[in-house]
């Protein structure tokens, strides 16, 4: 058994069997991080650069970890600090890491294809860390898994995926991911902010009414709205957003059930969630962030396994 | 192909092993029992089987390894792990090894890489159901033995068990 892909680029194009690989062997590496010492010798001999081109806390952290507890090397590259911003393309930045040995590459693009750009001029396995409004295929990866570690399986669950679905490549990881999966979707958020045939392009539901979305599912997977992605005013103002689209303790006594909320990070507390209720008991926000470094370690593993 | 250890030769060897670690350890007193993945576990299982007989059950200590991401040959091909679940410390203790056949030694290389990751155990001894001595090729050597047997390298050694293959016995196959 192993991937049937040389690169995780999307979810795309990954196949069930690769996903069920990804998450068995990520609960392996949870397991491995409960250890007194949570690190294993695996990838020794791999050296894994981070290319970041975008702003990233979490992600950019999680796979540093995630590298440096499979004993990979790890360089890391941030663009605003490089010779990028000298003016050199993405294709020299990478053929000149490249000619230093680096045998994996993760990369985090504001252009959306820029790593299937890289994976069809480079030698060395690529991991998309989020490229432009296309897809962040780790985030959806540790979603399931996070799912998955809380009801046990994903087939027939309803899940919501609330806010800006336009420019969210979260979103799109996941409807894929959690439709591969068995899963239920369905995108609620202002009808600006939800591509017009979505429904007949991906196959989910589309909701325009957040309470209804909230009353249907057992999952609500929240996002932020990513106004550095929106060059036109797509709604009048933050705090109408919040008003129509926002999650308050309130909003979710008023449906009489329990569910999960999960949201991918960076939040905008007060605008999609409250603090209320990212803090509150049905929150699996922060389970998610532990779950990440498993799931990379995951993905790592098993694409640098498949080299030789 | 030649069975090495019929059903009941088996049974027998199982009981022994239990035995002989009783007799170096009495009581099972600060020695714990870790069962190698994924094939060492049906032999550790039945030997913790056996001690639950001999001793009380409450103090034994049964703990499962996985050592797939400590292999010196992870990359070669892709090596898909099992279950991990030590649910005590180590530290200290007595630990005793399970595997069903030692071989080249390899995989004990990694379970003691694998199980200093949990802390410092006093003392390591290794315990396995068949010997394909001859055929090392690191500096280890089983504690308990079942069987000890000379082979060639392209003869194959297959411990079956119950729980996967409906048959219990230890057979020895030329490709």
């Amino acid at each position: 058994m192993k991937l049937s892909t040389k690169h995780l680029l999307g979810i795309k194009h990954l196949l069930l069997e690769d996903i069920k690989l990804i998450l068995s062997t990520a609960a392996q590496f949870k397991e491995v991080l409960q250890r007194p010492v949570k690190k294993v010798p695996s990838l020794r001999d791999v050296t894994i650069v981070n290319l970041f081109y975008e702003n990233s806390t979490r992600t950019r952290m999680s796979f540093e970890l995630a590298e440096r507890r499979l004993s990979a090397d790890v360089l890391n590259f941030a663009a605003s600090s490089s010779s990028a911003a000298k003016g050199e393309t993405l294709l020299d930045t990478v053929n000149n890491i490249l000619s230093m040995k680096v045998d994996l590459v993760v990369m985090r693009h504001s252009a959306s294809g820029a790593p299937h750009f890289l994976a069809q001029h480079i030698p060395a396995a690529i991991v998309n860390a989020g490229d432009g409004i296309n897809e962040h295929p780790t985030q959806a990866l540790l979603d399931a898994f996070s799912m998955q570690e809380k009801f046990g399986s994903l087939e027939g669950l309803k899940v919501a995926i609330i806010g800006d679905i336009m420019h969210s490549r979260v979103a799109l990881s996941n409807m894929y991911l959690l439709q591969k999966m068995g899963a239920e979707v369905t995108v609620a958020g202002p009808p600006t902010l939800i591509p017009k045939y979505i429904s007949e392009a991906l196959g989910v539901r589309v909701e325009y009414n957040l309470k209804k979305a909230l009353q249907w599912c057992d999952v609500a997977n929240v996002l932020r709205i990513q106004l550095e992605r929106q060059n036109q005013p797509l709604f009048s103002s933050l705090r109408e957003y919040s008003l129509t689209y926002g999650i308050n303790k309130k909003l979710l006594e008023s449906l009489g059930k329990e569910m999960v909320i999960m949201h991918p990070g960076p939040i905008n507390r007060g605008v999609e969630l409250d603090s209320d209720v990212a803090d509150g008991s049905s929150s699996i926000i922060l389970n998610q962030v532990e779950n990440g470094v498993a799931v990379r370690m995951a993905v790592l593993y098993l694409l640098a396994s498949r080299e030789n | 192909m030649k069975t090495i250890l019929s059903k009941e030769q088996l049974a027998l060897t199982i009981k022994r092993l239990a035995n002989q670690i009783l007799e170096n350890h009495p009581h099972l007193q600060n020695t714990v029992i870790i069962g190698l993945q994924p094939r060492g576990i049906f032999l550790s299982d039945r030997i913790v089987q056996e001690l639950k007989k001999l001793v009380d059950p409450v103090t034994i200590q049964y703990g499962k390894l996985d050592i797939t991401f400590y292999r010196d040959d992870v990359r070669k091909s892709l090596h898909i792990a099992s279950n991990t679940d030590i649910s005590f410390s180590i530290e200290n203790k007595k630990v005793i090894l399970v595997d069903d056949v030692l071989y080249t030694g390899r995989t004990i290389r990694a379970a003691l890489d694998a199980l200093l990751d949990f802390g410092r155990p006093s003392k390591v001894a290794l315990c396995v159901l068949v010997d394909r001595r001859f055929s090392r090729e690191l500096p280890i050597q089983p504690d308990y033995l079942g069987k000890a047997i000379d082979t060639i390298f392209s003869q194959r050694v297959t411990v079956l068990w119950n729980e996967n293959d409906e048959n219990e016995q230890v057979m020895l196959f030329d490709n």
